[in-house]
């Protein structure tokens, strides 16, 4: 139905979240999205490469790229919103000559530009479109609160994004709310979570992942939902350390804003993956659902 | 022609490196000119009496001098020829300071090029002619548009001065902003006590027409006379009949309106008349909300109407006003606050604008004068300011001061106290900019008296915690993150063109800055004045201004009007356009050109024509280069003398 998009897992894709990949690849297929891999992708470069080099790292995202453009595709999307911003800065970077050369000399085949990367939420607002995707529902959430939580480089810096609010991002409050939960108005949506200090320094981690649990709970959200491999990594993995170091006693799921879509999409609990998350979501979602069911009933 | 030259040192601007006696001395070589000096300034005494003795003496009948900009002192010269008995058209200037000595070090160059420019001027002076102004009767009745403080000022002054003054104010009440505020910097009085007696005088004194609740519609003539259509908005409500009694909005059922004149941080009926001291004091109804035409049944305003003011079936209706003069006096609005996403103005109720708070503030808002927060009405005892929302900001594309924020963020911290003796504000400021009389010390004694604490630093973001605001930004004097937990969070907005100034300009036929403020036809030495004759500016119209100096510049535009209408004739410019109507074949082009829209069509002997009419040609020169005969000439910027200026910079 819709044009085929070119689909970037990332390596977190194969590993950390694999049940991101998987409950993405369910869900788009449910709605009729077609994602094609990309065949001998590579990684994108990651922290690593563009702390040290910009056309490395570039070099390393444009390989892609001109994977991409060579299937005659013109966008990618990548759930991971790392990803997207080395793809985004190689494009963005590439613009100048002089950057382009040096680029291009580093790869097979040169890359020409032209292709878009794009996150996997974008592609579900702009290419399938919120009303189709609110017409796929077969079990709306209803009754589900939650918290969407975008991490800080979702959407910044909007001039290189260019997508949503940078400060209040709506898209996946837009969507979910489409499947039918109740999405709390949450204030630290693009607060960051502390990123890769959760392997140097655990302390900042606790303290920054601790606030956005800590008001994700007092302003009534049952869940979080994410966005990015590394918050979802914090937020669940890193739960119980916050709770040691804060004294606290969170207890919030984690789910990717994908594994809820799928819930309410009714993909198979197989391809949804919520057994690997640290804090399983189902039992929540499972007593929300049935509350408001039970309340439909009673009513 | 006998031509005489005067070369001007400007003290040492222009000799300092120019040789302006080599300069004079090669004019000498150039035909007709019989006389030749270097002088020290032209400007001065001594210098025109050189010029005006040298014309009798030397006979002779046209004068060049070469010194600085003709926008600087060609009206001076003129003058000055005109005193010696020549025409004043007799005269051109060559600018060798702006465009010589102050670009250029090199003195040969510079004196090459000096003697370049005159031989320029020599060649357009012989190509002069004498012109001679046209008079015109003005009408001396002035328009002022827009009723805050700016333009009553301006209008009770030309009303004083004896002039006619019809007042076009687009709120039902005028006041502007000012009638809005509760008490004012630097002097904490309160605002409708100074402000109140002046809507007073406007409404009894006998020489103004108001017209509240109108707006322009368009704009025809030019200085002297023009002819305004102002659109008279449809109230719903006769105002001959209307007594202002309230009995209206007492019964009104439609009550959850957001009121406009309380920022709608408060509601208000249909029918409302905005504050008790509003003038007119008339009530409108707002047909988006009253259930008449809504609903198409209530009609209980009109039961209860005394006077039997309701006219459900009004309509908007067109008067014209013929006046001289108009003051643009239109004001500012505010920066949109939801704008800035992460402070969540627009998305939670405390996180309120300045203006906002004013009304929170004053004894006749929404809150008597309480300060409650609108979220759950509760005292607030924590209170963060955060200035320059929208100013300072290129983010925002809004890089400007609005110039008024930092004092009357530091008022409402004084009065925040004063209120709520118990309170604490802390107020995040990125310089603190107070430089008026008595102003640095007023928000000395926000800090030092009144102890709020200032934070020298942004606010990154804004979010709601358990009952709380929690604001966190930089100290950048101490280096460090700052968490405050607040109550209530006031943004001081920055300033904004009013909604619809472009638009207004346009018709007014003036230009506006990127950001939709007038613009003044010289931003040092004709502040009021604007480029089109006739038409002045007071207020924060042209830029964000306090009252103080709304008010200065409301009495000064008030006495340009009063000095234009103090002749009864007007002298129209003569370097106008005018067509010669053996060349004209009547296209129309030039018509299509002007963007003065001074020139007509005529009909003579059976063919079209084109006419400019003499008072409203700007002398702009774009229909002589569009006119594809030749037949539209600029008088005193001719083809043929600019042709022959451009010889002589070739022969050179
Ligand atoms: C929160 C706050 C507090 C302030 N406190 C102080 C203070 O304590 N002391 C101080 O000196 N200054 C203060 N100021 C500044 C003060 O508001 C301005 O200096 C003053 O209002 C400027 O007056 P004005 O007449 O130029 O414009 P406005 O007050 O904006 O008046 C303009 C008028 O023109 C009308 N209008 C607009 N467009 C049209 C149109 N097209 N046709 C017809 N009518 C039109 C408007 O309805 C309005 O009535 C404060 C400002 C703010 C925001
Ligand atoms: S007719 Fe309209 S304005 Fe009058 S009372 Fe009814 S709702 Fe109010
Ligand atoms: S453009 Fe020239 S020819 Fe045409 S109407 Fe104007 S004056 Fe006449």
């Amino acid at each position: 139905m819709s044009e085929a998009i070119a689909y970037y897992p990332g390596c977190s894709g194969l590993g950390t979240s694999k049940e991101y990949d998987a409950s993405t690849r369910a869900v788009c297929r449910t709605l009729g999205l077609d994602l094609v891999d990309i065949p001998d992708w590579s990684c994108c470069g990651s922290t690593p490469a563009h702390t040290k080099d910009h056309v490395l790292s570039a070099a390393l995202s444009a390989r892609n790229l001109q994977l991409v453009s060579g299937m005659g595709i013109a966008s990618a999307a990548t759930p991971c919103p790392s990803c997207l911003t080395n793809l985004r800065t190689a494009n963005h970077r590439m613009e100048a000559p002089a950057m382009a050369e040096k680029v291009n000399k580093l790869l097979d085949a040169p890359y020409a530009g032209g292709v878009e990367a794009i996150s996997v939420l974008q592609a579900l607002v702009e290419k399938v479109g919120l009303d189709e995707i609110k017409a796929a529902v077969r079990t709306p959430l209803t009754g589900l609160k939650v918290a969407c939580y975008y991490g800080c480089i979702m959407n910044r810096p909007p001039e290189l994004m260019a997508f949503d609010d940078c400060e209040n991002p709506m898209a996946m409050d837009n969507v979910l709310s489409a499947m039918g939960a109740t999405v709390v108005p949450f204030p630290l949506k693009v607060e960051c979570c502390g990123a890769s200090y959760g392997i140097p320094r655990q302390d900042i981690v606790a303290r920054l992942t601790g606030k956005l649990l800590d008001v994700a709970k007092s302003v009534g959200a049952d869940m979080v939902a994410v966005a990015c491999p590394l918050c979802q990594m914090n937020l669940d993995l890193r739960q119980g350390q916050v709770n040691r170091a804060l004294g606290t006693n969170f207890r919030i799921p984690v789910p990717y804003f994908t594994q809820l879509m799928g819930v309410a999409l009714n993909v198979a609990d197989e391809e949804l993956g919520f057994g690997q998350l640290c804090i399983d979501p189902r039992p929540v979602l499972n007593k929300a659902l049935s509350g408001a069911d039970a309340q439909a009933k009673g009513a | 022609m006998r031509i005489g030259v005067f070369i001007c040192h400007c003290g040492s601007n222009i000799e300092g490196t120019v040789d302006t006696a080599t300069v004079a001395k090669a004019s000498l070589d150039f035909p007709e000119v019989v006389y030749a000096t270097d002088t020290m300034y032209a400007c001065s005494e001594p210098g025109q009496d050189g010029i005006i003795q040298a014309i009798k003496d030397k006979n002779l009948t046209g004068v060049v001098v070469a010194s600085c900009t003709p926008r600087m002192h060609e009206p001076t010269f003129r003058r000055a020829v005109e005193r010696a008995g020549l025409n004043r058209y007799m005269f051109e200037m060559a600018n060798i300071r702006e465009h010589v000595s102050w670009i250029g070090k090199d003195r040969e160059a510079n004196t090459n090029k000096s003697v370049d420019l005159v031989r320029i001027a020599i060649e357009k002076l012989r190509r002069d002619a004498p012109l001679s102004p046209s008079k015109f009767s003005i009408n001396k009745r002035v328009m002022v548009i827009g009723g805050g403080v700016a333009g009553i000022q301006a209008a009770l002054d030309c009303a004083d001065g004896g002039l006619q003054v019809v007042l076009v104010e687009r709120e039902s009440s005028i006041g502007g902003k000012m009638a809005k505020l509760d008490k004012t910097f630097p002097t904490v009085d309160c605002s409708s006590c100074i402000l109140g007696p002046k809507m007073v005088d406007v409404a009894q004194h006998e020489n103004i027409t108001l017209h509240a609740y109108s707006e322009v519609d368009a704009i025809g003539g030019y200085v002297g006379n023009f002819q305004v259509q102002v659109k008279k908005k449809a109230t719903y409500v006769d105002w001959t009949l209307c007594t202002g009694c309230g009995a209206c909005m007492e019964k009104c059922p439609s009550k959850k309106n957001p009121d406009r004149f309380n920022e709608k941080i408060g509601p208000c009926t249909s029918i409302n008349i905005p504050f008790p001291q509003a003038i007119p004091k008339k009530a409108v109804i707002d047909p988006t909300t009253c259930r008449q035409f809504v609903k198409g049944k209530c009609g209980v305003c009109a039961k209860v109407c005394p006077t039997g003011a309701i006219k459900y079936d009004m309509a908007d209706e067109i008067v014209t006003e013929d006046v001289g003069a108009i003051v643009a006096a239109t004001g500012y609005d505010l920066f949109d606050i939801s704008k800035v996403t992460e402070y969540g103005g627009g998305r939670y109720p405390d996180v309120i604008t300045g203006l906002q708070y004013e009304r929170l503030l004053s004894a006749s808002g929404p809150t008597g004068g309480h300060i409650k927060r609108p979220s759950d009405g509760k005292e607030p005892k924590n209170v963060v300011f955060i200035q320059c929302v929208g100013s300072r900001d290129k983010s925002l594309d809004r890089p400007y001061c609005s110039g008024f924020c930092c004092m009357y963020t530091a008022k409402q911290a004084i009065l925040t106290k004063d209120h709520i003796p118990d309170s604490q504000s802390y107020v995040f400021y990125m310089d603190i900019r107070s430089p008026g009389k008595m102003y640095d010390e007023f928000t000395r004694r926000a800090m030092e008296e009144y102890g709020a604490r200032y934070i020298r630093g942004r606010v990154a973001m804004v979010y709601p915690k358990d009952g709380k605001m929690i604001v966190r930004g930089a100290d950048t004097l101490a280096g460090t993150q700052v968490e405050v937990e607040a109550d209530l969070v006031v943004l001081a907005a920055g300033a904004e063109a009013a909604v619809g100034a472009p638009k207004l300009a346009e018709k007014l036929r003036i230009s506006y800055d990127k950001y939709g403020f007038f613009m003044e036809s010289h931003p040092k030495l004709k502040p009021v004045e604007t480029n089109t004759a006739g038409v002045y500016l007071a207020g924060s119209c042209q830029g964000p201004k306090d009252i103080p100096q709304s008010v200065g510049q409301g009495s000064a535009a008030a006495a340009k009007v009063l000095a234009l209408f103090s002749k009864d004739m007007l002298e129209s410019d003569p370097q106008i356009s005018r067509v010669d109507i053996k060349r004209c074949v009547g296209c129309g082009k030039c018509i299509i050109t002007c963007p003065f829209k001074a020139i007509k069509e005529v009909e003579f002997r059976g063919q079209k024509k084109a006419e400019v009419i003499e008072t409203v040609c700007q002398g702009c020169g774009l229909c002589t280069s569009t006119c594809p005969q030749g037949a539209i000439q600029l008088s005193h910027f001719t083809d043929n003398q600019i042709l022959a200026e451009v010889n002589a910079l070739c022969q050179s």
